[in-house]
């Protein structure tokens, strides 16, 4: 099988943590605080659309931007949510989630050899879909400023060849979101570097403590961003992989080649559903929301209470507390406290070898979980605290 | 809504300590809270929501929701014979709606025969009682928000980015 594997293909699997996560799949009775999504099952006005648009043989091809309706539906949602105005036939594009979407518009503006920033830690898939569209990602290590990309740090890490940053705002792993001030200042120097913005902003309405603020309503950012988003985590919709692609008009067209001839359209069923979603999803979203908020608080108080410190997470719905007090790494953390104690947890270092001494906790679980897990890693610490 | 009566309309077993921990009050607040609703009658009572169909040596109930048209009384409309409907024990919901008829009770027995000797000898005679028209249940389905079948589990995967 020599050579048969492109070597950039090759070279891409984060090793460790494989093992890890199969570990994990293969352990029966594991109490998972590692899961990435909603514990809520879609809302029932959302399947039900899916279904019903089945039942009437909605099954073709749409338009390879995604279903018209579906589009002015956004343009709408978008204008009144945060004031941002897109023109539904040129400027968005529909995307098999944001996964997709960071995959095209990497794609599609990146020379061999342009850097783009990942400040980290952060999801998983920026830096391999970097790499593979030829491109070289730059981490920018946020860990000395509590996670948190900082100007002049920026500033540091951009170069002539310094092509785009990829902001995700709540963050995961972290959990931290930014002030509109805040955002302003790192606009700032973006636009002074002419980089380019790719958002994604897949957490927007999981904000807790203050207002999301969409990168592109920032003054002069929208013809220098690509705003990405999706339906999964807001709506509970992960399975249906959907999200959208806002952003100017020429990077848009661009993008949508590559999306017709390699995905050609988002399947039918998710971009019906997802209209109803758009439609009437807003109640479900701050239910949803709102028991999100009441867990944070109950997770980061009991994690600080039984020793693991921990910052209040401004939104997503992971907890990222330090595990340095047990002197162990990450992983060894995590891999004795699901041997012992049967709890999963994802060890910081899967997002970045800078968040070595961290762990990333769901708290997209039901209380009943939630407790259960702090009691068991109460006990795992029992003795291990320094 | 206050949330501490959203989480105890969820789940009515709730502890102090939780909910305090989920809101950020301190226990003794919620606690003052709580007793200041079950005061006011707000809280009116906690109990269990029991799937019968699964207890082995429940007694047999049968349950009908009865349309009952009502003559108004002056002064008064339908309150006063209103709550000489809902005060029978056999009675555990009683509602006034629009429409053709005008009271929506539901009355529960442990046989059809009884259920019947209430509608017959109780209600039907009672004076400023026109007439009803019985629907004996079937089947619940879902009761209160209440879904009756046994939730599949979660089939999310244990890890995931």
């Amino acid at each position: 099988m020599k050579n048969i594997i492109a070597k950039k293909v090759e070279q891409m699997q984060p090793s460790g943590i494989r093992a890890f996560f199969d570990l994990v799949l293969g352990m029966k009775d594991v109490i998972s605080l590692g899961v990435g999504e909603p514990d809520f099952v879609t809302p029932w006005p959302i399947r039900e659309a899916g279904i019903f648009s089945l039942e009437h043989g909605f099954t073709s091809y749409t338009s390879n931007k995604g279903l018209v309706k579906l589009r002015l539906s956004l343009k709408h949602f978008l204008k009144h949510k945060y004031g941002l105005e897109y023109s539904a036939d040129e400027e968005m594009l529909i995307t098999v989630g944001v996964s997709e979407g960071v995959d095209l518009v990497l794609r599609t503006i990146l020379e061999n050899g342009d850097k783009v920033i990942i400040p980290v830690p952060s999801y998983v898939s920026y830096g391999p879909v970097t790499e593979l569209a030829g491109g070289i990602p730059v981490y920018l290590n946020t860990k000395e400023h509590d996670f948190k990309i900082t100007p002049s740090e920026l500033e540091k890490v951009i170069d002539k060849k310094t092509k785009a940053i990829i902001l995700n705002y709540p963050t995961n792993p972290t959990g931290v979101s930014y002030t509109r001030r805040e955002l302003e200042a790192i606009n700032k120097v973006l636009l002074k570097h002419k980089v380019i913005v790719i958002t994604d902003e897949c957490y927007d309405e999981l904000t807790y403590d203050f207002a999301h603020t969409a990168f592109a309503t920032l003054s002069g950012a929208k013809e220098n961003t690509v705003y990405l988003n999706g339906f999964s985590k807001s709506y509970a919709m992960t399975g249906w992989r959907i999200g959208w692609a806002c952003g100017p008009k020429e990077i848009i067209a661009a993008m949508t080649k590559i999306h017709q001839y390699t995905i050609m359209c988002v399947p039918i069923t998710s971009q019906m559903a997802a209209c109803e979603a758009l439609v009437s999803g807003k109640k479900a979203v701050e239910e949803m929301k709102r028991e999100y908020i009441r867990r944070r608080e109950f997770v980061v108080s009991e994690l600080n209470r039984i020793g693991l410190i921990c910052f209040m997470p401004e939104g997503a719905f992971y907890a990222f507390p330090s595990i340095k007090r047990s002197g162990m790494s990450s992983m060894e953390f995590s891999q004795a406290l699901l041997k012992e104690q049967k709890v999963a947890v994802v060890p910081g270092t899967a997002f970045g070898a800078s968040a070595e001494g961290y762990i990333r906790i769901s708290y997209a679980s039901s209380l009943e979980n939630l407790k259960e897990a702090l009691n068991r890693i109460e006990k795992f610490l029992k003795g291990r605290i320094k | 809504m206050d949330e501490i009566l959203e989480i105890l309309e969820k789940d009515g077993r709730a502890s102090l300590e939780d909910i305090a921990k989920l809101l950020k009050k301190k226990p003794e607040d919620v606690r003052k809270s709580i007793k200041k609703y079950e005061k006011e009658g707000a809280i009116l009572k906690y109990k269990a929501v029991i799937n019968r169909e699964l207890v082995k040596d429940a007694e047999a109930e049968v349950r009908a929701l009865i349309e009952v048209n009502l003559t108004p009384q002056k002064d008064l409309g339908f309150d006063r014979v209103a709550e000489r409907i809902y005060s029978f024990p056999e009675v555990s919901s009683c509602y006034l709606v629009s429409g053709t008829y005008d009271l929506l009770i539901i009355v529960s027995g442990k046989d059809i025969q009884t259920v019947a000797r209430f509608i017959a000898e109780k209600l039907s005679p009672m004076e400023h009682v026109k007439g009803v028209v019985t629907h004996f249940l079937l089947k619940k389905y879902k009761e209160d928000g209440v879904i009756l079948k046994q939730q599949e589990d979660n089939k999310r995967i244990a890890i995931s980015y």
